[in-house]
Parts: C-alpha cells; sequence; structure tokens
C-alpha cells in the first residue's frame, strides 16, 4: 500500500507492504535507528515515538494506521550540541547505563510532561510504566524527568 | 505477521459489506491486543477492517442521565475527558488504570469490550452501571453482553458504535493488578444506581459478571458492615500462575470493601 507520512518535519511517500510496523519503517525505510525494539509483546515501549503528538508503542501501528500521521522519533527531539532539555536531564541524572531504553523513556517522558499539570515520583512511576529499563533501577529515571518537567 | 489486506473504510456500512465479502477477516480498533496476537500468530485474519477512519466513531456526549462514549475513543480520552471525570469520576478513573500511557492512547472502549479479555477494566463498569452496548444491528443490555472467555453476545460482523453508561449516584473501582501487564487480577466497580447497589467484577471468572451476593448485602445497608462474612462462590473462577480461584474469590470481597470505602 501507499502512504505518506511526516517524520521528523519531513514528508515521506512510501510505498510498502500492508503488514510492516511504524517501528520498520523508522528503523529500516528511514534507517532512523534511534527508536529500537526491545519486545515482541507490546511491553517494553522502547519503541515509543510521538504519532500526532501522543506517545505510542511504534511496533504496535500498522503503516496504514499511521498514513497521514506525524511522527516524531528521538532523532527529531534534539540534536548533539543542543539537546532537547529531556535528554540533556538525562545526562544530567545519570538515568542511564546500556542505554537500549532510553530513546523510548524520553519520548515517553517528554509526553507526559506535556500533558500532566503536577508531576510527583509517583505519578512518574505511574507514566512510565509502559517503559522497562533492565539496567538502572529507575531512581534516577525519575530523578531525571521530575529535573526536566521542574525546568518546563 | 502473516500477510493481509488493510481496508480503511468510511462508514459503518461500508466495513460491515467489506466484512461480509471476506474470508476471515477482523475489524481493527486500537490494535493494543489484535496486533500483539497476530505477531505471535495466535490470529491470522486474512482481512483488517480498520475502524479508525469511520465517521462518528468517537467522541463523549454527556446527555441528561447517561454519558454516551463512541467506540473508537481511545482510553487515554475518556480518562481525561471533563465531561467524564465530572459525571462518572469512577470511570475515568478505571479508564486512567488501563495499561500504559502509550496503550491508553491507541486503545479503544470498543475493541476492549468486544474483546471480553477476562481480566479487562472496561467490562466490571459495562455490568455496574448497566450500560447499553449500541452495535450496528441493535441494542445490547451490558448485562447480557459478556459470555464467556473472549465471547459477548455480537455476532460475526456486528459493530459495537458507541456504549452509554448511565449515570449513578456514587461509584468506584478498584482493581488489584497484575504488576507486569497491569491487567486486572480482580477488578470491581460498586455503584449505587436507582437507590440499588450494582456491583461488577472482572478478572475473577472467564468474563465480568455481576457479584450478586454482594448487591444483596449492600441493599440491606450500604457500608462495610454489610459486606463482612458474605461468601464469594469460587467455582469457575479463573486459576493461574498469579493466583488461585480461591484467592481471586477473597480479592473480590476485598476490592469490593475498597471501591465501598472510596465512594
Ligand atoms: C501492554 C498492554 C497492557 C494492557 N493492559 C490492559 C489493562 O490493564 N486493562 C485492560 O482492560 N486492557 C489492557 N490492555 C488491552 C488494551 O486495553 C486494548 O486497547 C483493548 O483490550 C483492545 O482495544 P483496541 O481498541 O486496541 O482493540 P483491537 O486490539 O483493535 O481489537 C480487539 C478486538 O476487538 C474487535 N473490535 C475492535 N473494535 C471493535 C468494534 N468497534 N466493534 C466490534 N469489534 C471490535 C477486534 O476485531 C478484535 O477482535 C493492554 C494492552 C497492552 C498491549
Ligand atoms: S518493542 Fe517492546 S513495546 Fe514496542
Ligand atoms: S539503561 Fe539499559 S535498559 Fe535502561
Amino acid at each position: 500500500m501507499q502512504i505518506t507520512l511526516s517524520v521528523n518535519g519531513r514528508s515521506h511517500t512510501l510505498d510498502v507492504p500492508e503488514n510492516t510496523l511504524l517501528v520498520d519503517i523508522i528503523r529500516e525505510r528511514l534507517r532512523l535507528t534511534g527508536t529500537h525494539v526491545g519486545c515482541d509483546t507490546s511491553q517494553c515501549g522502547a519503541c515509543t515515538v510521538h504519532m500526532d503528538g501522543r506517545a505510542v508503542k511504534s511496533c504496535t501501528v500498522l503503516a496504514g494506521q499511521a498514513d497521514g500521521a506525524s511522527i516524531t522519533t528521538i532523532e527529531g527531539i534534539g540534536t548533539v550540541d543542543a539537546l532537547h532539555p529531556m535528554q540533556a536531564a538525562f545526562r544530567e541524572c545519570h538515568a542511564l547505563q546500556c542505554g537500549f531504553c532510553t530513546p523510548g523513556m524520553i519520548m515517553t517522558a517528554i509526553d507526559l510532561v506535556e500533558n500532566t499539570s503536577q508531576l510527583d515520583g509517583s505519578t512518574v512511576r505511574e507514566g512510565l510504566k509502559g517503559n522497562l529499563c533492565r539496567c538502572t533501577g529507575y531512581h534516577n529515571i525519575v530523578k531525571a524527568v521530575l529535573s526536566a518537567a521542574d525546568k518546563a | 505477521m502473516y500477510r493481509f489486506r488493510h481496508h480503511r473504510p468510511a462508514t459503518v456500512d461500508e466495513a460491515a459489506r467489506i466484512f461480509s465479502d471476506c474470508e476471515d477477516p477482523a475489524y481493527l480498533g486500537g490494535g493494543m491486543t489484535l496486533i500483539p496476537t497476530m505477531k505471535q500468530r495466535l490470529a491470522a485474519p486474512t482481512d483488517l477492517i480498520d475502524l479508525g477512519r469511520v465517521d462518528g466513531l468517537s467522541g463523549i456526549r454527556v446527555s441528561g442521565e447517561e454519558i454516551r462514549i463512541g467506540a473508537f475513543t481511545r482510553h487515554a480520552d475518556v480518562a481525561a475527558s471533563r465531561e467524564v471525570i465530572h459525571a462518572i469520576p469512577a470511570l475515568a478513573s478505571l479508564a486512567r488504570q488501563i495499561g500504559d500511557m502509550q496503550v491508553r492512547n491507541r486503545g479503544t472502549i470498543g475493541g476492549s469490550v468486544a474483546n471480553s479479555d477476562p481480566a479487562a477494566d472496561y467490562p466490571a463498569a459495562v455490568v455496574a452501571l448497566g450500560a447499553t452496548v449500541h452495535t450496528n444491528r441493535r441494542r445490547i443490555a451490558g448485562d447480557d453482553f459478556f459470555k464467556d472467555l473472549f465471547e459477548t453476545a455480537l455476532e460475526p460482523g456486528e459493530i459495537i458504535t458507541a456504549i452509554d453508561f448511565p449515570i449513578p449516584a456514587r461509584a468506584a473501582y478498584r482493581k488489584f493488578p497484575q504488576p507486569a501487564s497491569r491487567y486486572a487480577i480482580v477488578g470491581v466497580m460498586v455503584a449505587e444506581l436507582g437507590g440499588k447497589a450494582r456491583v461488577g467484577v472482572t478478572g475473577a471468572g472467564p468474563c465480568a459478571f455481576r457479584a450478586t451476593a454482594l448487591e444483596e448485602a449492600l441493599n440491606r445497608g450500604f457500608d462495610a458492615a454489610h459486606l463482612e462474612g458474605v461468601e464469594i462462590p469460587d467455582a469457575g473462577f479463573n486459576t493461574d500462575m498469579h493466583a488461585s480461584a480461591e484467592y481471586r474469590a477473597h480479592l473480590v470481597g476485598v476490592m469490593a470493601g475498597q471501591a465501598l470505602a472510596a465512594l
């Protein structure tokens, strides 16, 4: 099927098989490999991107569902020289170890901060329920999100 | 995933027509259950009929004594809706407890109810509040909707279009979540509607049901004292690695007590 979607502000028209997942378009077709795949059960959140402004698991979105959508991936939020405030907070708070979960964590955290009025430790943990980290024990991730929220 | 065709109809009638023309079709809601199921090859429909571009299937409307929620309304929108928070806060709170933020941003109420997962949250509200499920063919009373494990009163090809929830005098929902998936090991909604108690239970049995023993007890007196000692029979309850039938029966009483305290 032919689909058109905008990724990080650039429009792409692609011909893809109907059983293609959004994450495969992002990684395989557009070569934006910052978005990760950590599971086959829609549980880990490593594949989280923004679709029309909301955090979604791109491994559980079909090409045809993403047709016409505006997608933002981890590559679209900041640059090495000008990190997004959430990226800066993750670095500042040492909120990553291996980094595999980090792009998904950051995309979820940005949605969380933008759409929640009052955040505290427990609402951040609640908000990050859909993102698994096997390294950090979450403590510093929560710290980073709260610190970015404070500055937002 | 196996290959399939992806149809994107613009109306309910067109969706139903495509369904009747396909070999092994399935409607696609938010895909939060169906897509993982297809990835695991537990389902392999030949045709997906996407309800996401069908006009008029999403939205929330309050009219007098009811809230109507369109079938394609996403969990996050129910959770954040001022109307729902104002009229039935227990329903907004239930929606907020489903899965995680990304799942709530995609999953729809119609898909959740049509699926009748034994551990899904919405079914507890559908039975507790005596909701009416609207389809493209008829209306189905919430009490008659859930039939068994993943089985509902829906006929092949029937599409849920909206669900009407009567606004109760008060209601509360409490769930004991499975900590990894967030699905309900047991979830209970206690409501007072038309002067009577209604108690909807999910997670415990093959599908959502009303706990009549608890309702009778609360109709004698709407307080915790009347719940004490009420026997919840565990016959037919689910047993799995997370909880035995007996433990689930116990949790029904505990969650009902917590919901009652939160009313
Ligand atoms: C990680 C994870 C955690 C989750 N945790 C929870 C939880 O805690 N509680 C909970 O309740 N749920 C949970 N879910 C399930 C989630 O709520 C799903 O969104 C929901 O069960 C299905 O809705 P959907 O719109 O995604 O439907 P789909 O997955 O698209 O469809 C599900 C079924 O319903 C049918 N269908 C869809 N829409 C209609 C319609 N309008 N009319 C007729 N048939 C229709 C489809 O054909 C399919 O058989 C979780 C899911 C995931 C991935
Ligand atoms: S890859 Fe695990 S949720 Fe998408
Ligand atoms: S930093 Fe390794 S998985 Fe989170």
